[in-house]
């Protein structure tokens, strides 16, 4: 339906979007590189801490750096299988990239939406995206990310395609969206 | 009827007021067309034959569907009557004086319906409809109602009302209301309407998934689910003031709102981080409790029409089956144990039968399990049926049905053997709730 293709737009928009923001957050691991900056400013000239600031702030020798960690963190779909919530291997290092960069990051919070194909009923739909949220809250816990950054939401089948003819539409559906707060 | 005035005006205030909400709340937009198209499947073994006669009524007061056909439509649908052609009938009468009885007698009519309409001088209706026993030659029912003319399909349910109670001793549940989600490109709109699809208003409208529409009791609340929040959150609004109020909102999700026969609180789903489970609150969002306590999901809660027991769907053993809980908390018991798959139970007002959706090898089907012989049998015979609801005469289950790829609605008498789809002319209908036995206008 029209509808869903432009929330897939949409959502590809906000994924787009998003790129370029944990970009930010990124430059704060950085200040390790800038410290011996500052320090060498400090030690030469006892500068004032607004100097110290800008200094931090002009530093982009690791753009590229940056753009990697973007990119890891650029996907935020989770697929399922029929009637599973069980993370699948290739979606592993997704999870883990995502708990790698929350775990550093402890004042960031992400909400995960759980998604389901519409066979069913609406209410147990919910559950069964919820159980999937919960999933993979649960990978991201194990790998270090605290519960107060987490929030679980189901979206049941209230996003799904409908009328779909084969398993490669429903696919789709089966899903866990990583939506980082604020974005 | 001052009654009736009085509850426009004040919806039209709370329109006012509801302009105020992020999401516009609307109670008089324009009217669906919807109908139910009658497909009669089979016939209960006592189908009572009646002849429902033209009402003698000026043109201008005419609906356009006349009282006769409307209160044809009814008892034809319930599969009870079998209401009789009378175009072989020399003259119709309208008076009990002009009636003459052979001609009903040889057309095998038990009752035969009368009357007349007449326009006041304040323009209000005056409908007076009588039943006649045709073997003893005697009146069954008279009534009469001095109403606006907006209610004039009200009263023809409520006279249909009155003929099926006369002859099968049970009552009717034509003069009913029912709320369903409908969804049209990316707006979605809960609608309160007759139970036949008629008189159609939106109650909320939102660019954001509604589900789950609950009646209140006493027919005056609807709780529902909203994602405007981008989270599932539960709502009750007051359908003459508008009033909304939001009575679970709690990290994560809050959903399947179910109301408390005494109306006093209901039972939501919660879910913090974990699975869902069932909880009760009060209507006012206070006294929040734990009522089911499992690491499976616990979901789509119906309290049993005594109020003891909370109905619901988990999958704790396995596979999704009902469950029932004290409604204080407690051990959990199993409820349904054929089929693979048995989700949304609902009960019927008078606590003998539950509905609930079957998934039949694949295919999603209404099922009835009479409470007291443990009998099941299966209703529907769509693919991807959902959300049972019963009507308050317990004789008749809605559903939500597709056809052609779009979602409708349906109805099935609890024996089976009829079913009626309603049609609206674009979007997508979807989660039928049936509200309670309507009171008469004044």
């Amino acid at each position: 339906m029209n509808n869903n293709i432009w929330k897939i737009a949409a959502l590809a928009l906000v994924l787009t979007a998003c790129k370029s923001t944990p970009m930010n957050p990124a430059k704060v691991e950085d200040s390790s590189v800038t410290k011996p900056i500052s320090n060498s400013q400090n030690n030469g000239n006892d500068g004032s801490a607004g100097t110290n600031k800008i200094d931090i702030k002009t530093v982009d020798v690791d753009s590229g750096k940056d753009q990697l960690s973007a990119a890891e963190l650029a996907k935020r779909q989770i697929f399922f299988d029929y009637d599973s919530d069980a993370i699948r291997s290739e979606y592993k290092e997704l999870v883990a990239n995502h708990a790698k960069y929350l775990a550093a990051h402890p004042q960031t919070k992400v909400v995960l939406q759980g998604n389901t194909d519409e066979r069913g009923t609406h209410e147990y739909n919910l559950a069964l995206g919820q159980r999937r949220a919960v999933a993979v809250k649960n990978a991201l816990n194990v790998l270090g990310v605290s519960d107060n950054q987490i929030e679980t939401v189901s979206y049941g089948e209230e996003r799904s395609k409908q009328n779909c003819a084969d398993d490669d539409c429903f696919q789709h559906d089966r899903r866990v969206d990583v939506v980082y707060a604020g974005q | 009827m001052t009654r009736v005035k009085s509850r426009l005006i004040d919806n039209r205030r709370a329109l006012i007021n509801a302009f105020c909400a992020s999401i516009l709340v609307w109670m008089f937009a324009n009217p669906a067309q919807a109908a139910l198209e009658i497909e009669i499947s089979g016939g209960s073994a006592i189908q009572i034959p009646i002849a429902i006669l033209p009402l003698n009524e000026p043109a201008n007061v005419q609906g356009k569907s006349r009282i006769h056909e409307i209160i044809s439509n009814d008892l034809k649908g319930s599969g009870m009557f079998r209401v009789l052609n009378t175009s072989g009938v020399p003259s119709l009468p309208t008076t009990a004086a002009q009636i003459k009885y052979t001609d009903w007698t040889a057309l095998k009519a038990q009752g035969l319906s009368i009357g007349e309409v007449q326009q006041t001088a304040n323009g209000n209706l005056k409908i007076n409809v009588q039943v006649m026993d045709v073997l003893r030659q005697t009146p069954l029912l008279q009534s009469t109602y001095t109403v606006s003319p907006s209610q004039y399909r009200h009263v023809a349910h409520l006279i249909a009302d009155q003929i099926y109670e006369k002859f099968t001793g049970q009552p009717g549940a034509f003069a009913t209301r029912i709320a369903y989600v409908t969804k049209a490109g990316k707006r979605f709109t809960l609608q309160i309407a007759d139970y036949d699809g008629f008189n159609a208003q939106t109650l909320v409208s939102s660019n954001e998934p509604i589900i789950s529409p609950a009646w209140a009791p006493d027919g005056s609340k609807m709780a529902y689910v909203s994602f405007e929040k981008k989270k599932p959150i539960v709502f009750v609004q007051s359908l003459y003031t508008g009033e909304r109020k939001v009575v679970a909102n709690f990290k994560g999700n809050n959903s399947a709102p179910a109301w408390a026969p005494d109306g006093s609180k209901l039972a939501v789903v919660l879910t913090y981080g974990a699975n869902s489970q069932i909880y009760t609150i009060s209507a006012d969002g206070s006294n929040l409790q734990q009522v089911t306590k499992s690491s499976s999901i616990d979901t789509e809660p119906a309290f049993s029409p005594d109020g003891q027991f909370i109905y619901f769907s988990s999958d704790r053993g396995g596979r999704p089956q009902i469950y029932k809980v004290p409604a204080s908390g407690g051990s959990a018991s199993r409820v349904t144990f054929e089929g693979g798959y048995n989700v949304s139970p609902r009960f019927s007002p008078d606590g003998k039968y539950l509905t609930y959706i079957r998934n039949d090898g694949g295919s999603f089907k209404v099922a009835v399990q009479d409470l007291g012989s443990g009998d099941v049998k299966l209703l529907s015979t769509g693919s991807q049926d959902e959300s049972p609801s019963f009507a308050p005469n317990a004789r008749t289950i809605m559903y939500a049905t597709r056809v052609g790829g779009k979602g409708t609605l349906a109805t099935v008498t609890v024996d089976g053997l009829v079913r009626q789809r309603l049609s609206e002319a674009g979007g997508d209908i979807r989660e039928p709730a049936w509200g309670p036995a309507q009171a008469a206008p004044k």
